[in-house]
């Protein structure tokens, strides 16, 4: 460089600095969505306050292997027994919004048997808890942002939002990124499944978006006999085309 | 509508079996329970008809005591913290009153790239059934007065009744801070 001072700063409401990271827009569900009705007393009511982007959001925690086991990747076997139902290896990448892969950032799932019933003090319908699956799962990312875990297709479940309500099966993911801003929360949901049009959840997110949360069956990863393979890619929030540089004297 | 974000994955709800696998014996420590200054931030997180929350998360992120974070992105360069054993991330699921209580020790104020000054803080996440994304809130301190009213965050809230949301009072041993999701009372929450 010639001295020339490149510093490619946005403008933001409160402050002179501008967002690193991007903010989603038509992407998320909207906290008000009655046809859900749990979030009729907790959904806040207030409009958010835009938050600008400082150095508390811009950092997050950073999990290296040291909250992942061994069996952690694999919930067929933590037990002595191996769990009833349809064995399926669920892979893909955790990348950011740029395409970039996030490398080494902690995955963690959790999920309803194959018969639909959840290993939970809360969830006592009259399906059959499988003594081989506690259904909880951990890893982390490798260099190349890439995960899997091997598990037991989830069985949907009825539930008590509406008459005759049943959640497609899914398998929840918790994500961290590098950021604060980059956290999220999600479901993974499978391909075809006919009860995607009568779950409130799913439908509450907007239609553009939603069929992002679908996985794609996966010959390639499917093992012969063994498991069927499924992928899902996960996109955190990328940095702003236009990031706040600092200036320095170089 | 505005299209959407490209390729960014949708949030859904936590849901109310995050038990499975979320909670983390050490998650409330951000400190190890030797640490001096060693304070507990607890509190109730409630819905709009005053109920507390049995199925909620909380989540907390903040700097140290230095004001650091042992970071890459921390732009002053990755310091070691001043605490032995800060992590700087607390995590607890909610008790069957909607309760909650992280162990921490106070972070200090950070610079913006603008010159001014934020007052002590915590990141805050509140994940639940019934929130289809994460909810973001900020806890300040009420000992800290000065560093408060300096603070932009908090000077871009108008209302003093909203601000005073953001605020954890000292009592014995720590602070106290409620998270109201609705109501009169109802927390700020952050778009971040």
């Amino acid at each position: 460089m010639t001295g020339q001072r490149v510093n490619h700063r946005v403008a933001a409401p409160t402050d002179a600095v501008g967002d690193r990271y991007v903010r989603p827009q038509g992407v998320h569900p909207k906290l008000a969505s009655p046809d859900y009705r749990s979030t009729r007393l907790r959904a806040p009511r207030q409009p958010l306050v835009p938050l600008p982007q400082r150095l508390t959001e811009i950092t997050g925690p950073l999990f290296g292997t040291d909250r992942v086991t061994d069996s952690d990747a694999d919930l067929t076997r933590q037990h002595d027994g191996e769990p009833l139902g349809q064995r399926i290896v669920v892979h893909g990448r955790v990348l950011d919004g740029d395409g970039r892969p996030v490398p080494h950032t902690l995955v963690e799932i959790w999920q309803a048997n194959a018969s639909g019933r959840y290993r939970h003090a809360v969830d006592n319908w009259p399906a059959p808890i499988d003594p081989n699956f506690s259904g909880g799962g951990r890893v982390v990312t490798g260099a190349d942002g890439t995960y899997e875990f091997t598990t037991i297709q989830p069985g949907a479940y009825p539930w008590g939002n509406h008459p005759n309500a049943w959640r497609p099966a899914h398998i929840h993911f918790s994500l961290f990124g590098r950021a604060f801003t980059q956290r999220l929360v999600t479901q993974m949901y499978f391909p075809g499944d006919p009860l995607l049009p009568y779950d409130p959840i799913y439908q509450s997110t907007p239609p553009a978006a939603r069929e992002r949360l679908i996985s794609r069956f996966d010959w390639d990863a499917t093992r012969p006999d063994w498991a069927l393979g499924f992928a899902f890619d996960i996109v955190l929030r990328g940095r702003t085309a236009t990031p706040m540089e600092e200036p320095h004297d170089d | 509508m505005t299209d959407p974000t490209p390729s960014l994955t949708p949030s859904q709800t936590v849901g109310p079996f995050l038990h499975l696998i979320l909670p983390w014996p050490d998650g409330p420590d951000v400190v190890p329970s030797d640490t001096a200054g060693r304070v507990v931030i607890s509190g109730r997180v409630l819905d709009g008809e005053g109920n507390g929350l049995a199925d909620a998360l909380v989540e907390t992120w903040q700097a140290d005591p230095d004001g650091h974070f042992a970071h890459p992105d921390d732009p002053r360069g990755t310091i070691a913290p001043a605490v032995s054993g800060f992590r700087g991330f607390g995590r607890v699921p909610t008790g069957p009153d909607g309760a909650y209580a992280i162990a921490t020790v106070k972070p200090g104020g950070l610079p913006t790239a603008d010159g001014g000054i934020e007052a002590p803080h915590l990141d805050v996440s509140v994940f639940a059934r019934g929130l289809l994304d994460r909810v973001v809130t900020r806890i300040y301190f009420d000992d800290e007065a000065a560093a408060n009213a300096a603070d932009p965050v908090l000077a871009a809230l108008p209302d003093p009744a909203r601000r005073d949301t953001l605020i954890a009072g000292a009592e014995p041993g720590g602070y106290r801070f409620d998270i109201h999701l609705q109501g009169d009372r109802e927390t700020v929450f952050f778009d971040v």
